[in-house]
């Protein structure tokens, strides 16, 4: 019985996602249409979207973006952890409770500094200004170090002995022993860039510069009279992180899962 | 092995240690660090779009006290906060009770109820935008075959806050679903064995033994939602794509005030001394939230 009433909220939860695909396909003329399924479905608005806007462009722009930060953080960060988890030195604890009070810092609150930080640092309007403030969360570091804890020290202890330098030990035993957290972040990483608006929104001014959620947000203020067109537009905006999902759920989950431990 | 000479094995730690670390640091320091300084000082000075920065104290904030936009941006803020913490504590906690159980295909369930979550708050905006048109939006239809008259959710005042919180809740409710789900998961099934032999009822067994056993988990979803309902993207990113602040200002939250403050209007100075008494508010409700937890660290014995 509680399998009938999970899986009715389910439904109910999802279904606007599913109305939102299903109107991609739907005709202009069917764009209100009451019922789920498009009578005359078509591609068009597909096209239409691809044409209007250089969406490809785009997409490749929040790729980018998106998978040069994913590295970029995964790699700062494990080095973090593991010298938050692992080497001692003074002042370690101090150091990680002030990169955990970073958490209270949220873009909204520092948006304007940042932005005349950046604008003073030339980075506007460019990838750089894109790229680089993004990589910067106490998340990663903060999981990763979790992870780091946990692990036994045997390994460690035995290449120290056999005079390995800690960068050997970090590249030769760490990452290898890190491969499903980093997966899992490197999931969670990409869909947060891929998904981020405020940022974008702020630092870019040319065209060519925007990402997918720039573009859509201009797209939809030109053709505000075709929800076909705007939810095709959804549709590719949102397909790499519905597939993203279809595939690394349990990565995604795990991620998450972990953070909730103090 | 050579050894760096003149360096002890506890002073080469220090320096694996500094380089290992220094990227990170160095990052957090110049884009968190000095920006959330600079937002602090930014509010005690009025700034233009060209650079000029002009000294003026405790004016910003005085202006702040006597802006009736800001005061009211304030309440709808207080509002959200308050209508959405509980909201995203009680869903969160009650689909991780029915998801904890052993279902056939609980994957795929679990699954449904955390994929709004990965699609961007941008395209979440505009869906629903599209389904709450006033009178031809799915939403309107639906509820006029079952006898609601259709209302305008999002062009009346009334309902608009209350139609972003609906939405609101149903992009995040996956994540806390999800958080709950690992604490529960942590509870260890002999003292759910215990009450069972001892007879208790499901309301007790959730009251005597849940709940006290989640208080970790409970606190950390208690500290995250309020933080993201203070200062999270997501308010944002939902008031700029679907309504700007509107109608009448009533989804004004405070992030959409002050981003409008600066980058509509070009009170750089302005804004940052708003979002400076938003992280004084934020640091006070998480310090009642610290205080109230005793820390949050809880024994059990």
């Amino acid at each position: 019985m509680w399998f009938l009433i999970t899986a009715a909220l389910g439904l109910i939860t999802i279904f606007p996602v599913a109305w939102m695909v299903s109107s991609a396909f739907k005709p202009n003329a069917e764009q209100y249409s009451f019922i789920l399924l498009p009578e005359n479905p078509t591609f068009g608005n597909f096209e239409h979207v691809f044409s209007a806007l250089p969406f490809a462009r785009y997409m490749l722009n929040s790729f980018f973006v998106s998978a040069v930060v994913t590295i970029v953080a995964l790699f700062f960060h494990s080095m973090a952890a593991y010298a938050l988890a692992r080497l001692r030195f003074p002042g370690r604890e101090f150091l990680f409770l002030a990169i955990f009070s970073t958490f209270l810092v949220s873009l909204p609150v520092i948006l304007v500094p940042l932005f005349i930080l950046a604008r003073e640092l030339n980075m506007l309007n460019s990838y750089v200004g894109l790229i680089v403030p993004a990589i910067f969360n106490a998340f990663g570091i903060f999981l990763l170090r979790q992870f780091y804890i946990g692990i036994p020290r045997e390994l460690e202890e035995a290449a120290i002995l056999d005079g390995a330098g800690y960068w050997r030990i970090y590249t030769n035993i760490i990452i290898p022993l890190s491969k499903p957290v980093l997966s899992a972040l490197a999931v969670f990483f990409f869909l947060a860039n891929w998904n981020s608006f405020l940022w974008p929104l702020t630092i870019t001014t040319d065209s060519d510069k925007w990402v997918v959620q720039i573009a859509i947000t201009s797209f939809q203020a030109q053709y505000s009279a075709s929800q076909n067109y705007i939810m095709a537009a959804s549709v590719v905006v949102a397909m790499p992180t519905m597939l993203l999902f279809l595939f690394f759920q349990r990565q995604l989950v795990e991620s998450i899962k972990t953070s909730g431990f103090k | 092995m050579p050894r760096h000479r003149g360096m002890s094995r506890k002073h080469r730690e220090w320096l694996a240690a500094a380089l290992f670390l220094l990227p990170d640091v160095i990052g957090l320091i110049v884009f968190l660090g000095i920006p959330m300084v600079l937002s602090l000082s930014l509010g005690f000075f009025e700034v233009d779009g060209f650079g000029t920065y002009a000294f003026v104290g405790f004016d910003n904030y005085q202006k702040m006290f006597n802006d009736p936009l800001f005061l009211k941006s304030l309440r709808v803020t207080l509002i959200y906060v308050v209508v959405l913490v509980p909201a995203l504590y009680c869903t969160g906690l009650a689909l991780a009770l029915l998801l904890k159980q052993d279902l056939p295909f609980i994957g795929l369930l679990r699954g449904m109820f955390f994929l709004p979550h990965v699609i961007s708050l941008v395209v979440i905006g505009l869906l629903w935008k599209f389904m709450l048109i006033d009178r031809v939006g799915i939403v309107n239809k639906f509820l006029s075959r079952i006898g609601i008259d259709p209302q305008s959710w999002l062009g009346n005042p009334d309902y608009a806050l209350g139609t972003l919180l609906v939405i609101t809740v149903w992009f995040l409710m996956g994540y806390y679903m999800v958080l709950f789900l690992a604490g529960l998961q942590e509870i260890p099934t002999e003292y759910y064995d215990a009450a069972r032999i001892d007879g208790a009822r499901p309301w007790q067994t959730f009251r005597d033994i849940t709940l006290p056993l989640l208080k970790p988990t409970s606190f950390f979803v208690l500290l995250v939602s309020t933080v993201a309902a203070v200062a999270g993207a997501q308010g944002f990113d939902l008031v700029y794509i679907m309504t700007k602040g509107g109608p009448a200002n009533a989804t004004s939250v405070l992030i959409f005030y002050i981003y409008q403050q600066a980058f509509q209007f070009g009170h750089y100075g302005y804004a940052a001394a708003m979002a400076s008494f938003m992280v004084l508010m934020l640091l006070i409700l998480t310090g009642i939230l610290f205080v109230v937890t005793k820390g949050g660290r809880f024994d059990f014995d």
